[in-house]
């Protein structure tokens, strides 16, 4: 049973917050261990249009404008994108582009960024928001994925027994938070104390993309970091 | 002329680079392939499906990509990711004059999803130490498979895109919407609507790309060319800043106040003032250009 969205901020910001939702949208402000942060995010399984990828971007570019170096929390609950010919028509690539470069933007100009992933995170969704963070949390019952395994198992052409079988000891087909934990994609998974968890991913939060070393580390991505190093060390032109 | 549509990667590396400049980083010889595709019966590539490396462009030493779109859509896998954003690192460590990516693919690959997703967002995020360094990043689109799913988002993460007409760049592809939302919400049968959806054209007239081109290799090697310079010739607006991301959300909300209502690209050619937006899609890259530059919305 996952956790609905005001519960969640009751728990992770006691004391006080002025988060609210529209359409859903959410946005506001929280006290966090004596700090003013900017909360943003997403709930209802939100399919993200050209419209919540554009207020999300507002928000975060405000932030950077008005309050310089406020750390910025992103509360994930997507089902990806929104499948329909007028976002494509309008260009919904570029407005999700927009939404990970004010990200990028704001961690440039060392705001720090965590992203928790409290109910569903899908495709373009998350790259987007958590996987544009500093770095992205989740909680136990959080569904992460691209697609299910039946809806692989129909493109790969790979029966669905034989993608579950493989699935047991490789993350990288099957859905779920613990997946991509050994992958590296996700830092941590809060079990409780989520108040407490969120200032120290704060805390610890660093600029460095380290999701790769994480996935070697951790058993989940073995070629990543190695691939990515071999490209840098591999000798140039004579 | 030299189709780049039909090239396949290597092919159009060598159209755009300076003739026998490319020297390949992790060259199929290595055979670096996917860890995770022989256990579904998929065959493997000796690139991944990506070839990566420098070269010289009108002298100028540049790193570059190309997807290739022949192997599984240019679709993007744990090691095709890992090339990418490799070479984007590297790029931050050596300053070339600038990163040309020759971008084909379907998105992340279903066979690793998702190792393929981190893989995107890894490689949105060198992309953008690249132009934090002060090196421009300039994408093509001009292959048969078009630039979908995260990497249409990773080319409007770079700060230029050079599109022939056939090239397509979007999100979900008119498959995916069919399947998700019914034939009535987009007939991915319908070419003509595919194709003023996602085309060159009207990305170009909505200002998502910055120059059309015909489809030939020579054509793109001379548009990346110059936006590089011009993004040299501004070397201040090559990273990220707050005003230029302050203009964009402008531009896209613009957008969407101005578009949000329309039904068919061709409703937005029109009230943006082509004269007869029927007759764009007809009309020859040249001519195109000749008849909207000066209508095309961001320049």
């Amino acid at each position: 049973m996952s956790m609905d969205w005001k519960t969640l901020a009751a728990t992770l910001f006691p004391d006080g917050h002025t988060v609210v939702e529209q359409d859903d949208f959410l946005t506001g402000t929280a006290q966090l261990d004596g700090d003013a942060v900017t909360v943003i995010g997403t709930t209802g399984h939100a399919a993200i249009g050209v419209e919540i990828a554009l207020l999300q971007a507002q928000a975060i570019l405000a932030t950077v404008r008005q309050h310089p170096q406020r750390s910025i929390v992103i509360l994930i609950d997507t089902q990806g994108q929104r499948l329909r010919h007028r976002d494509e028509m309008l260009g919904i690539n570029s407005y999700m582009a927009h939404l990970a470069k004010c990200i990028d933007l704001a961690r440039r100009r060392r705001h720090k960024i965590v992203g928790l992933v409290y109910d569903q995170a899908l495709s373009g969704g998350f790259i987007t928001s958590g996987l544009m963070a500093d770095g992205c949390y989740a909680l136990p019952e959080a569904t992460i994925r691209v697609m299910g395994l039946a809806a692989m198992a129909r493109i790969t052409k790979v029966p669905e027994a034989r993608l579950t079988e493989l699935a047991k000891s490789n993350p990288v087909f099957a859905p779920g938070a613990v997946n991509y934990l050994q992958m590296g994609g996700v830092e941590a998974i809060w079990q409780a104390d989520l108040a407490q968890q969120l200032v120290q991913a704060l805390h610890q939060s660093s600029p460095q993309d380290r999701r790769s070393a994480a996935g070697l580390q951790r058993g989940g991505r073995s070629l990543a970091w190695t691939v990515t190093q071999a490209v840098i060390d591999h000798a140039g032109p004579p | 002329m030299n189709s780049y549509l039909e090239a396949n990667a290597r092919e159009r590396l060598a159209a755009v680079l300076d003739a026998g400049s490319f020297y390949e980083f992790l060259p199929p010889a290595l055979k670096i392939v996917s860890p995770h595709l022989a256990q579904l019966d998929a065959p493997v590539s000796f690139d991944d499906g990506v070839a990566i490396g420098q070269g010289r462009l009108f002298g100028e030493t540049v790193f570059v990509a190309a997807q290739e779109g022949g192997f599984m859509g240019g679709a993007v896998g744990e090691v095709h990711g890992a090339k990418l954003t490799g070479l984007l690192l590297r790029a931050v460590r050596e300053r070339p004059f600038a990163v040309v990516l020759l971008l084909e693919s379907g998105g992340v690959r279903l066979h690793e999803a998702n190792a393929g997703l981190i893989a995107v967002s890894e490689v949105m995020r060198a992309l953008l130490e690249v132009r934090a360094a002060g090196i421009p990043v300039i994408v093509l689109v001009g292959g048969s498979n078009g630039c979908f799913g995260g990497m249409g988002i990773v080319a409007r993460c770079a700060n230029a895109i050079a599109m022939s007409e056939e090239g397509r760049l979007a999100m979900s592809g008119p498959e995916v919407i069919e399947t998700a939302n019914g034939v009535e919400e987009f007939d991915s049968r319908d070419r003509a609507l595919v194709w003023r959806t996602t085309g060159g054209k009207h990305r170009y007239l909505l200002g998502d790309c910055q120059v059309l081109v015909a489809d030939d290799g020579a054509a793109f090697r001379q548009a990346a060319f110059g936006l590089a310079q011009e993004c040299h010739a501004d070397a201040g607006g090559i990273g990220l800043t707050l005003a230029a991301l302050e203009a964009e959300q402008q531009l896209l909300q613009d957008r969407i106040d101005s578009f949000g209502d329309a039904t068919d690209p061709l409703d937005i050619w029109t009230r943006i003032g082509v004269a007869d937006a029927a007759g764009l899609p007809m009309l020859e890259a040249d001519a195109f250009v000749a008849a909207t530059a000066k209508l095309r919305l961001g320049a």
